[in-house]
């Protein structure tokens, strides 16, 4: 540490970072509960970040649980299966419950078996490296943390962008949400393994488990595991309890100290963080060849009994919900994601995705909108070292050119800006607003 | 198609965008904290100076209160009891002399409620202190009636004797300075319970606790350095209620707490400028007020670096 980074942070001139909304971590001690299947899934074609998956099947085809339905096309795409084995009843348009796009939806109506395609064992350690990708690939994974961005490509960086750190990232600081949490205490074998497998991949010289301090049951489970494998390259990194920790840009300087370049990735520091859900999903793929159909939901809030239940791809909300007691009264929002980052769903009959580690029933929250009054918490919190109430001003004058300059483009919308503020000012909505301003200015030239 | 209904009836579902979870801070629950720390020092003056000084509230709060009213109507706005308002009424009131006369108390407060605040445009919009622009303006258009300072007199007297500033005088008990026991106005006088007032605001995470220190340690040094006593400078005058209460305001001073301390420190080195060149015993109201001015070029240059930005100089960024 240098002398000035001393003194600054004697003065607390580097302002301190994040929120600290309630935890409502009601779920923590909950087991994680395979229930009943759902009769019918409604499928998206898009369940990851790329272009919509390319459909295999037609109306009244007889499927598999876990048979290719989809597949990718694209570079960056990701093929999906069927979590059921039943009829293809219909193949249609819907309203995507995460983008709100149009999408195309495979809906099927259960036979009531679950018959799986046959899955295969295999020793990962038997496995090339470009073996283990394809296994990956062909099993559907995305990154379960929320951006669903496909995985096989995150385990492929440029041949001039060498990965020495893997970091698995449990650190699940948005209130509410424990299914990392849970299958962190569950199955830590599955996330060791996972881990050792993308190690192995990237030819990492190091990993880290990260998981905030306030979840010390996770931390105790996996230490404990840790120390009875004797993992010398693989570390426990206890992070301090605060959203948006699990961001991958903080998570990335809370564990080693540097940050990513602006516009640049993880991998251009040597770095790939990927989600515990996610690792223990490529275990998944690898060494049980199994595709990925289903994964931990935290189903919470105002239900009866919140539980986190592991869930096939493609059950709808109110399925979940009525597993968990139903609505209690008062929940008027329902959520896929935490409370900081979700999003609101239209219907309780939307399907939930790859990506949704959260179904979450709530009050809603209606604030009236008032001038800001320059307080400045917005910038005291915002983890990314911004100044979220310029972006305010801007946008509403209209002065796009300014947004650029105050780094714009460097904010992740992970709303700490919005939480604290106390003129109630949306200001994720401003800087989506402005966001897509400049997006446009970039396309127009 | 639906699987299964939890719980037959649904009401409708709302729709918003994340985040779905706002805190707890409100702009009138800071405004009332605000008051609540003001009310120590108000007390103080009332405790020392007898109850004209509450006539002088009423007749501030009163007019304030009215002049928003009256200016947001005109404006086709919404009239709000946001706090704002009895924040720069309680402020106002105590830059006043003792025993000023309550129509000088009403112009003052509605000049710093109409011209110092409604004018830009309202809450969150003003270039400078509402209620030092109050106080600036009443203190050039009246100057005979801020000459005129009487020593604190035995509680609940209404009469005082006039006497002179410490800081007119130059010289004064340290301890009496400390508690309050001086002549001055009305919040000039007492750093003990600005102090506890100021101690309240920090401990709620209200204001930054170097603004306070940075000002009056520049206060404090540069007086030294110019051969003056630097305890004296710190406990006479208004530099304590202007460090804590007025140097603080969210919207007249910096965003970053860097440029907040740049703020502290160009007015604490105003504020002994003032004292001993300029022809006049105080300076803190100006001093603050000339920082206000400054604070959107402060603003402009002194930037939190943002995450993973390669260059280095903020100001620079195109």
């Amino acid at each position: 540490m240098t002398m000035k980074t001393r003194i600054c942070d004697l003065l607390k001139m580097k302002d301190t970072v994040g929120v600290h909304p309630p935890q409502q971590k009601m779920t923590a001690g909950a087991v994680i509960e395979s229930t009943q299947l759902p009769d019918i899934v409604t499928l998206m074609m898009k369940q990851h970040s790329g272009a919509p998956a390319k459909l295999l099947v037609k109306q009244g085809d007889v499927v598999k649980t876990g048979q290719l339905i989809a597949e990718a096309t694209a570079f960056i795409s990701a093929p999906v299966h069927a979590t059921l084995s039943g009829e293809v009843k219909r193949i249609s348009s819907v309203v995507h419950p995460l983008t709100g796009e149009l999408t195309t939806a495979v809906t099927i109506v259960s036979d009531g078996a679950d018959d799986w395609v046959e899955t295969v064992m295999v020793d990962p350690d038997g496995l090339s490296r470009e073996e283990i990708i394809a296994r990956v690939q062909r099993a559907g994974v995305v990154g379960l943390g929320g951006g669903g961005f496909p995985t096989y490509i995150k385990l492929q960086p440029p041949a001039d962008k060498p990965i020495h750190t893997v970091i698995a990232n449990g650190a699940e600081c948005e209130p509410y949400i424990t299914a990392d949490t849970r299958l962190m205490i569950e199955n830590p074998e599955r996330v060791v393994a996972g881990l050792q497998i993308v190690m192995r991949v990237m030819k990492a010289e190091q990993a880290y488990i990260a998981i905030e301090e306030n979840k010390p049951e996770a931390i105790a489970r996996l230490r404990a595991y840790l120390a009875q494998l004797d993992l010398p390259h693989v570390h426990l990194f206890v992070l301090k309890a605060c959203y948006p920790m699990g961001e991958a840009a903080v998570l990335i300087r809370e564990v080693l100290g540097v940050e990513v370049p602006e516009g640049g990735r993880a991998r251009d520091v040597g770095v790939l963080v990927q989600n515990v859900g996610t690792i223990a999903a490529i275990y998944d793929a690898v060494a049980c060849g199994k595709p990925l159909v289903e994964r931990v939901m935290t189903i919470t809030g105002m239900v009866a009994k919140p539980k986190n239940l592991l869930v096939r791809f493609g059950t709808t909300a109110s399925h979940l919900i009525a597993l968990c007691g139903g609505v209690k009264p008062g929940g008027d929002e329902l959520l896929f994601g935490g409370p900081m980052l979700g999003i609101a769903q239209l219907s309780y009959d939307s399907p939930v995705t790859k990506s949704v580690n959260c179904v979450l029933v709530k009050q809603s929250i209606m604030k009236e909108e008032r001038n800001c009054v320059r307080c400045a918490r917005c910038i005291t919190v915002c983890p990314m070292g911004l100044m979220p109430l310029m972006f305010y001003n801007y946008v509403r004058k209209t002065i796009y050119d300014r947004l650029a300059e105050y780094r714009l483009e460097t904010c992740m919308e992970c709303g700490s800006c919005a939480y604290v503020c106390p003129a109630k000012i949306p200001l994720v909505s401003y800087i989506r607003i402005g966001k897509d301003e400049l997006w446009k200015q970039t396309t127009d030239k | 198609m639906k699987s299964e209904s939890p719980t037959g009836h649904q009401p409708p579902l709302v729709l918003s965008s994340a985040p779905h979870l706002k805190g707890r801070t409100s702009i009138e629950r800071d405004m009332y904290i605000v008051t609540g720390a003001l009310l120590l020092p108000f007390f103080g003056a009332v405790y020392f100076f007898g109850l004209y000084v509450l006539l002088m509230l009423v007749t501030a709060l009163i007019t304030a209160v009215f002049s928003e009213y009256i200016c947001k109507m005109m404006r086709k706005k919404v009239f709000r009891m946001d706090g704002s308002a009895v924040v720069t009424a309680i402020l106002f009131t105590l830059t006043l002399p003792p025993r000023t006369p309550l129509w000088i108390v009403a112009v003052g407060a509605f000049f710093a409620i109409a011209i110092g605040k409604e004018v830009f445009g309202g809450l969150g919009q003003n270039i400078f202190n509402p209620a030092l622009a109050g106080r600036a303006v009443v203190g050039v258009s009246f100057p005979v009636h801020f000459t005129e300072y009487i020593a604190p007199t035995a509680p609940w007297l209404v009469d005082g004797v006039t006497t002179a500033t410490p800081l007119a005088v130059g010289a004064a008990p340290y301890w009496n300075l400390f508690i309050g026991n001086v002549a001055g106005s009305l919040g000039e006088t007492s750093a003990l319970l600005i102090l506890i007032g100021g101690i309240i605001l920090i401990a709620t995470g209200l204001i930054k606790w170097q603004v306070p220190l940075f000002f009056i340690g520049s206060v404090a040094l540069l007086s030294l350095l110019l051969g003056q006593d630097p305890l004296f400078h710190i406990l006479a005058g208004g530099l304590m209620l202007g460090a804590f209460f007025m140097a603080t305001d969210y919207v007249t001073t910096p965003l970053t707490t860097k440029g907040k301390i740049i703020f502290a420190i160009g007015a604490g080195i105003l504020v002994v400028l003032i004292r001993l060149f300029a022809h006049m015993p105080e300076g803190v109201a100006y001093a603050i007020l000339l920082m206000n001015a400054v604070t959107p070029l402060i603003d402009r240059y002194i930037r939190p670096r943002p995450y993973g930005y390669q260059g280095r100089k903020m100001g620079a960024i195109r």
